[in-house]
């Protein structure tokens, strides 16, 4: 029970701060990856902002040894670079730059974002969908080291 | 706007509280492409009320607080065909990195995670990269 009154919380924490910040508008995204156009620093600020909290709640992190739930902490950041994370990331990018949407602020949108925004979701659902089957395709491509 | 980047200051801040909220809470990484993609594939079924209840509280703020701010917009593009494509790449590309800009972003960084400063300097690039073909050269948006 508790855990789920907190993932509201943290949820309704995560949408309020994408609605206030801007960054549901796309042509705030787009602009600050526009360095070639009107350049936008605002994410910059939204995202410095947003670790400020979040690097606390690491420190945190390290002198405990479970959640407030009582679940166990994430384990330490692995660090190992693989051809997942970067050919995922280009895609990712690619998808980011061109309509100005990732998938929190999508979900932050749902109710003002129009036709348009649901189109994008379900694009964006069908493309979690099928990522599974790619991904063992790419972990496949690369010999076990 | 001159005033933008105090709400995005403000913004980020209630972004990492609800990481900071979520890690602490319930020791999960708040990235959204990991909620929603363990609910798309299945991966995430033992957690799926969970993961329900923080996207519920995501779609449901801004709701929330729009009647106390004017002119609200996304300014999304109305080309379907550019929607489609870049929905699709989101989807998959944020699963196959295995975040997005909440997870290796906010939360990676954050943590020194190598992994996170790797992966949002290469969707950060690509989205430039995105932006520069996508509008100055072939003008599609």
């Amino acid at each position: 029970m508790l855990r789920h009154i907190i993932a509201l919380i943290a949820g309704g924490l995560f949408g309020s701060g994408l609605f206030l910040s801007g960054m549901t508008n796309t042509a705030k995204v787009q602009g600050w990856l526009d360095v070639f156009g009107d350049w936008d620093p605002t994410l910059a600020f939204v995202m410095g902002g947003a670790m400020i909290p979040m690097a606390l709640a690491w420190l945190v992190r390290n002198r405990r040894v479970t959640a407030l739930t009582g679940a166990p902490l994430p384990p330490p950041a692995s660090s190992e670079i693989d051809r997942k994370l970067v050919v995922g990331s280009v895609l990712f990018g690619m998808g980011w730059g061109l309509a100005g949407l990732c998938p929190g602020p999508t979900i932050a949108a749902l109710s003002y974002g129009g036709p348009g925004l649901y189109v994008f979701l379900a694009a964006m659902l069908t493309g979690m969908l099928v990522a599974p089957s790619l991904r063992a395709r790419l972990d496949r491509a690369v010999p076990a080291e | 706007m001159p005033m933008d980047w105090i709400w995005g200051l403000i913004g980020g801040l209630l972004i990492g509280t609800g990481g900071a909220v979520y890690l602490l809470g319930n020791g999960k990484i708040m990235g959204a492409s990991g909620i929603i993609g363990g609910l798309v594939d299945g991966s995430g079924r033992a957690t799926a009320l969970e993961r329900t209840l923080f996207l519920l509280g995501v779609a449901l703020m801004p709701a929330v607080l729009m009647p106390f701010f004017q002119g609200v917009t996304t300014n999304i593009t109305d080309d379907y065909l550019v929607l489609v494509a870049a929905g699709l790449l989101v989807g998959v590309g944020t699963r196959l990195a295995n975040g997005c800009t909440s997870g290796h972003g906010v939360c990676g960084m954050s943590r020194l995670s190598i992994r996170g400063f790797v992966a949002t300097g290469i969707y950060i690039v690509a989205g430039g990269l995105g932006v520069v073909i996508f509008r100055h050269i072939l003008g599609v948006i």
